[in-house]
């Protein structure tokens, strides 16, 4: 089977459970005997073995599989959960991580068959129990119910120990009204069987002849995508006698053995589901067609989180409201259209009024409409710090202090571009406040507080922009440490640091190379923190600044802008000025010696590999001040419009940056020359120049 | 015009002149910013200035009114205002703002230009405070030039 087409989805729905399977393992962690955590994890597991499988990722259907089986075990009540149980299972989920990128990068996934984790997930099925019998039970539909199931050993009628659920007792009971069967059987395929999907769905059809199957276990999906063993167990609605329907079913070749018997429900639940399905004929089920819920549905993501599938990598997940707020507003634009029409035929007065009314309603129809296409390109934050959970708690183990992570307003939205970038500062700050930010548990007990630790990440909406914190109840940002620091590394003098307030001098943080962890740790303080953070930022067009109250904690506050539209660019200086060149239109940049700089007819040109290019001097064009004396090489930029390639003379390249384009309004009038301005990370505003006009 | 209305403005400094703009313009009056020049652009336009994350072009008054270049001092402003309700608004750089007053319609003279001459459409007329006569702008004048043809463009914020 060609599966390179599900590719996409496969990638983003393995995300989603590895996700969900990270959380719900941290909630495990803490609450080891929570029922609906184990099932969820039980299910994405499961879910995520079986797309593996379909896919062909043989070694992640093997480690998913053996991690399935330990959630079995623990689901099953066999098995208890333990610190080291969910550290190997962590291990196991970053494994899969790397199997995923792998997947994601190559198309396969790699070699690496983590045999460690494999093993200790192994000696954890040893040590935790002996019976290994029911290991493979697949998902029922209804996981409350599954939990409860006791493992009787039937010996081959095995579709005595699956639970029967409401809406299927009902059924049954009804069958029972209606003077038919139900009966109950387990088909066992040959073990040499290639296909037993295709195997089971043969039964299955044979089997529907004679009557409706109502329940499947495991699901009609798993069977089909071959998610079970060797043996599969029904029940079916049939006038016929259980001897008759094995009969059938064994006429299915490759089909080894089946054993059948009549489903009878206890007195008690005869006549209470009796009473029910009078009640309430509606809910006559068709079990078949229930399939895993939990295959789509990621833990506590909102309901809009499943409405699409991405089928390409730079997709965006549209909420199906935003789409219908656009599908209004598109109508209105229409209504305003015919309005606009029907005004002709009006009398003169009459059509003024109307004009400017119009006019306005269109005007605020389009202002909404743009706002809205801005909206579908606003992704909650969630999706970035939904990780931070996880990574807090493997801190916690590593640097051996406890701490908790607290986290608001996940759902606050953010542009896509910016929420690609903004991980890994927010992580960088975490890990920040995990090391040098919370203080070890002996100091903290000592200093009078909890002796756990506690990280706020918070983020919200503050007018046109979004602002996160990270913040951190640990010792604050010690001053004098900061400034006895800069003064040995020579980054300020002594006098200076006198003069400097208590803000200039937590603004060292930011600059280049400093970090104040005394000692290195592996977690953070390699020097390069703060600054790559702040540089980030920055070109997401973002402030960050930082509050700290000593022995009280640090606060490092990130404001971005809620709106972007933002472009790459070549950050470059002409004459004292900075100028942007947007990235798309560049070719390469060349140095050129004033020698080689030829003049055909009275233009200045180059020779760039066989290609005659025309050289502009931007200085001149921009009327920049000129370099006092004339440099012997000359740093052009190529440029590219169509087919016509140009060179610009810039004095200096500062280097690739990220901007977020704002338009320099109307008023000025400069031939296009710039095509708007952008917003350094210094408040400085530097304009983009539009290469197009100027070639 | 209207019978007995009040108006407020602001009265600035610009040289030894007095001038006055209605208040209903201002949006905002901030000290002198970096200015980023604009290559090419009018000349009374010194260029862009960053508002809290919005970009605003800034445009010299005296150059405009033809006083000459600016000294920037301590006292100098930067008066932000709205030539309309909807427009985007722009930066008018003045030598000092001084106060508030306000004054009758009926203070408020007219000047007769002639009708070409391009002045006209920068004046409010002459107001009398007192003693003093000031110089009311017109900012929709100053600001909107007659020939702008270029098409609204707000950008993308």
């Amino acid at each position: 089977m060609d599966v390179s087409q599900y590719l996409e989805i496969f990638i983003e729905e393995t995300k989603e459970h590895l996700q969900n399977l990270n959380e719900q393992l941290l909630i495990l962690e803490k609450e080891p005997e929570n029922e609906g955590t184990i099932n969820e994890i039980f299910r994405a597991a499961h879910s995520l073995k079986g797309m593996a499988g379909t896919m062909g990722y043989k070694r992640m259907q093997r480690l998913t599989h053996d991690m399935e089986n330990v959630f079995s075990e623990v689901r099953g009540g066999k098995m208890k959960v333990t610190s080291q149980l969910v550290d190997i299972l962590f291990k196991g989920l970053d494994a899969l991580e790397t199997y995923l990128s792998n997947i994601q990068n190559e198309a396969n996934e790699g070699t690496e068959d983590y045999q460690d984790i494999l093993n200790a997930l192994d000696d954890f099925m040893k040590a935790g129990m002996g019976n290994a019998e029911g290991t493979k039970e697949a998902v029922a539909s209804n996981p409350k119910v599954s939990v409860q199931e006791v493992p009787v050993d039937h010996g081959k009628h095995k579709y005595l120990n699956i639970k029967i659920e409401e809406h299927e007792k009902k059924a049954i009971a009804k069958a029972g009204m209606l003077g038919l069967n139900v009966v109950g059987l387990t088909v066992y395929i040959q073990e040499y069987c290639v296909l037993k999907g295709a195997r089971a769905y043969m039964v299955n059809r044979s089997l529907e002849e004679h009557g409706e199957i109502i329940k499947l276990y495991p699901t009609a999906q798993d069977l089909e995508d071959e998610k079970y063993d060797f043996d599969y167990s029904a029940f079916i609605i049939t006038k016929e006698s259980p001897e008759k329907l094995s009969q059938l079913a064994m006429r299915v070749s490759e089909v080894k053995e089946v054993v059948a018997d009549y489903i009878k429900l206890s007195d008690a639940d005869q006549e209470a589901y009796t009473a029910a399905v009078k009640q309430d004929e509606a809910l006559q089920s068709q079990p078949k067609t229930v399939k895993d819920p939990g295959s789509l549905k990621a833990g506590n993501a909102p309901a809009a989180k499943q409405t699409t599938k991405p089928v390409a990598n730079r997709s965006v997940r549209v909420d199906i409201e935003k789409l219908d707020v656009l599908m209004n507003l598109v109508s209105e634009l229409i209504i305003a259209k015919n309005s606009l029409i029907s005004l002709g035929s009006d009398g003169e007065k009459q059509q003024e009024n109307g004009f400017h009314d119009q006019i306005e309603y269109l005007e605020r129809v389009t202002t909404n409409l743009h706002e809205s296409v801005m909206k579908v390109r606003m992704v909650p934050i969630e999706s970035v710090v939904n990780r931070f959970p996880r990574m807090i708690r493997d801190l916690s183990k590593k640097l051996n202090k406890d701490m908790e992570l607290f986290m608001t307003g996940e759902e606050t939205e953010l542009d896509r571009t910016v929420i690609d970038e903004i991980g890994d500062p927010l992580m960088h700050l975490l890990r920040n406040a995990a090391d040098h930010g919370l203080e070890s548990n002996e100091e903290r007990e000592r200093a009078g507080k909890n002796p756990v630790g506690s990280i706020f990440l918070d983020a919200y909406q503050d007018g046109n922009n979004v602002m996160i914190e990270v913040r951190d109840d640990g010792g604050g940002i010690n001053v004098e440490k900061i400034k006895k620091k800069a003064i040995e590394r020579g980054a300020i003098t002594e006098d200076a640091a006198q003069r400097m307030t208590d803000k200039d001098i937590i603004d060292i943080l930011f600059q280049p190379s400093f970090s104040t962890a005394e000692q290195v740790t592996d977690v953070s303080g390699r020097g390069v923190g703060l600054d790559v953070v702040k540089t980030k930022i920055e070109a997401l067009g973002g402030e960050i600044e930082a509050k700290t109250k000593l022995g009280e904690g640090s606060n490092f506050i990130i404001r971005l802008p809620l709106t972007l539209a933002i472009i790459q660019s070549l950050m470059v200086i002409i004459g004292s000025e900075k100028y942007a060149l947007p990235l798309g239109s560049i070719q390469t940049v060349e140095n050129v010696a004033t020698s080689e700089i030829k003049k055909v007819q009275g233009k200045e040109v180059i020779n760039l590999r066989g290609n005659v290019v025309p050289i502009v001097r931007l200085g001149n064009i921009l009327d920049c001040e000129e370099k006092e004396n004339a440099p012997d090489e000359l740093l052009v930029v190529i440029v590219k419009k169509g087919e016509k390639l140009a060179g610009m003379v810039v004095d200096e390249l500062i280097g690739q940056q990220e901007i977020v384009i704002k338009s320099i309004g109307k008023y000025i009038k400069n031939h296009k020359i710039v095509s708007g301005a952008t917003i350094l990370g210094n408040g400085e505003v530097a304009l983009i120049l539009d290469v197009n006009s100027l070639v | 015009m209207e019978a007995t209305e009040t108006k407020q403005y602001i009265i600035v400094n610009l040289g030894t002149e007095q001038y006055g703009i209605e208040i209903k313009y201002i949006e905002n009056i901030i000290v002198m910013q970096n200015i980023t020049r604009v290559p090419k652009a009018q000349s009374y336009f010194l260029g862009v200035i960053n508002l809290r994350g919005e970009v605003i072009p800034v445009m010299s008054l005296r150059k405009k009114l033809e006083l000459g270049s600016d000294i920037f001092t301590s006292v100098s402003r930067i008066i932000i205002v709205k030539p309309e309700p909807s427009a985007a608004p722009v930066g008018i750089i003045v030598d000092e703002v001084k106060e508030v007053i306000t004054l009758e319609s009926s203070d408020v003279e007219m000047l007769n230009y002639d009708e070409k001459d391009e002045k006209a459409s920068l004046s409010a007329g002459v107001g009398k405070y007192g003693n003093e006569l000031i110089n009311l702008l017109n900012i929709p004048g100053i600001v909107l030039e007659k020939e702008a043809s270029k098409k609204k463009n707000k950008g993308t914020s």
